[in-house]
């Protein structure tokens, strides 16, 4: 009888962990990231170097990374989630290693001079990190993450123009028009 | 059947007998809830108590089951008192919401308890 009972608690246990999401997505957060990348792809648009080009998205990474974790951070304090959670983790596990990839292949691409393959490099990569994340975690970033990667594929078709449009769509616009529906659903 | 559904709409667990020889695991195993000892309902009071609230379709793929069973237990779980149910759209589409109220929060704890009970007895029975 008492196995029975350790059966139950054990799958109890296994069915919570597989049920709970990472709902620590900020909108907010996303709303600031996306003004960053709107603000970012009007400067790029106007780097009179490739090198100022690549600068500009490469600052703008790097400033809109830690207001994405610090906002983060601050709602899931706000509503009592553990970041570290058993969904949290499976969140940045799917996360984690499309960015991993994304860096690395900006730095290869960087090498090899082929600029022009960073903005659906970028897209795609990011999208299918979003992707991977949001099998645990709110159902709107299947959406987010697909059309990241809709627009990473546009920017394949058209490689070399527009770089700025679709890096804007993608990193300004979807993220402004998610933060806005995450913020409304999700409080805040 | 009537009297059973309404016991299980209690909102608070009867007063348990006062009594100097508290009852064997064995014995208190009976008084489980029956009701969500079941291993679907089981489940869904369990991945509820994980997510605030989950959609039909959502707690179907999750657990994997087919929309009569699911509807067949949630509807048991409803009339218990332990879930609620709210029905409405989401743009043109049908929209199911689960979520589990405070009475079916307090029934997982108790079940919990009286499954710890059943351990906890049985370590000491081997201990001794």
């Amino acid at each position: 009888m008492h196995e029975r009972a350790a059966e139950s608690i054990e799958f109890i246990r296994e069915t919570m962990v597989r049920s709970a999401s990472f709902t620590a997505v900020p909108g907010q957060g996303g709303i600031v990231m996306g003004a960053i990348g709107v603000l970012t792809a009007v400067l790029a648009s106007q780097a009179a170097t490739p090198e100022r080009w690549l600068a500009t998205w490469l600052v703008a990474a790097v400033v809109a990374s830690p207001i994405g974790l610090a906002a983060t951070i601050v709602k899931a304090k706000r509503h009592h989630v553990a970041l570290w959670s058993a969904s949290g983790r499976r969140f940045m596990q799917g996360f984690l290693p499309a960015i991993v990839a994304g860096a690395a292949l900006t730095l290869a691409l960087v090498r090899a001079d082929r600029i022009e393959l960073l903005p659906p490099t970028w897209l795609l990569l990011y999208g299918a990190g979003i992707l991977a994340g949001a099998t645990a975690s709110i159902s709107v970033l299947t959406w987010v993450g697909a059309l990241f990667m809709a627009l990473g594929v546009g920017a394949v078709a058209t490689v070399g123009q527009w770089p700025d449009l679709w890096l804007g769509a993608g990193f300004g616009g979807l993220q402004i028009v998610f933060g806005i529906i995450i913020t409304r659903k999700h409080g805040g | 059947m009537a009297a059973r559904r309404s016991a299980l709409r209690r909102k608070d667990p009867p007063p348990a007998r006062a009594s100097h020889h508290p009852a064997p695991a064995a014995t208190r195993a009976v008084s489980l809830d029956r009701l969500i000892h079941d291993r679907t309902r089981l489940a869904i009071i369990s991945a509820l108590a994980a997510s605030s609230t989950l959609t039909f379709t959502e707690l179907k793929q999750l657990l994997d089951l087919t929309d009569g069973n699911l509807s067949v237990h949630a509807r048991k779980l409803e009339d218990a008192g332990y879930v609620t149910c709210t029905k409405g759209f989401e743009g043109r589409l049908p929209r199911t919401e689960f979520a589990l109220t405070e009475s079916g929060h307090r029934a997982l704890r108790q079940y919990l308890d009286h499954m710890e009970a059943i351990i906890k007895h049985a370590r000491t029975k081997g201990r001794s």
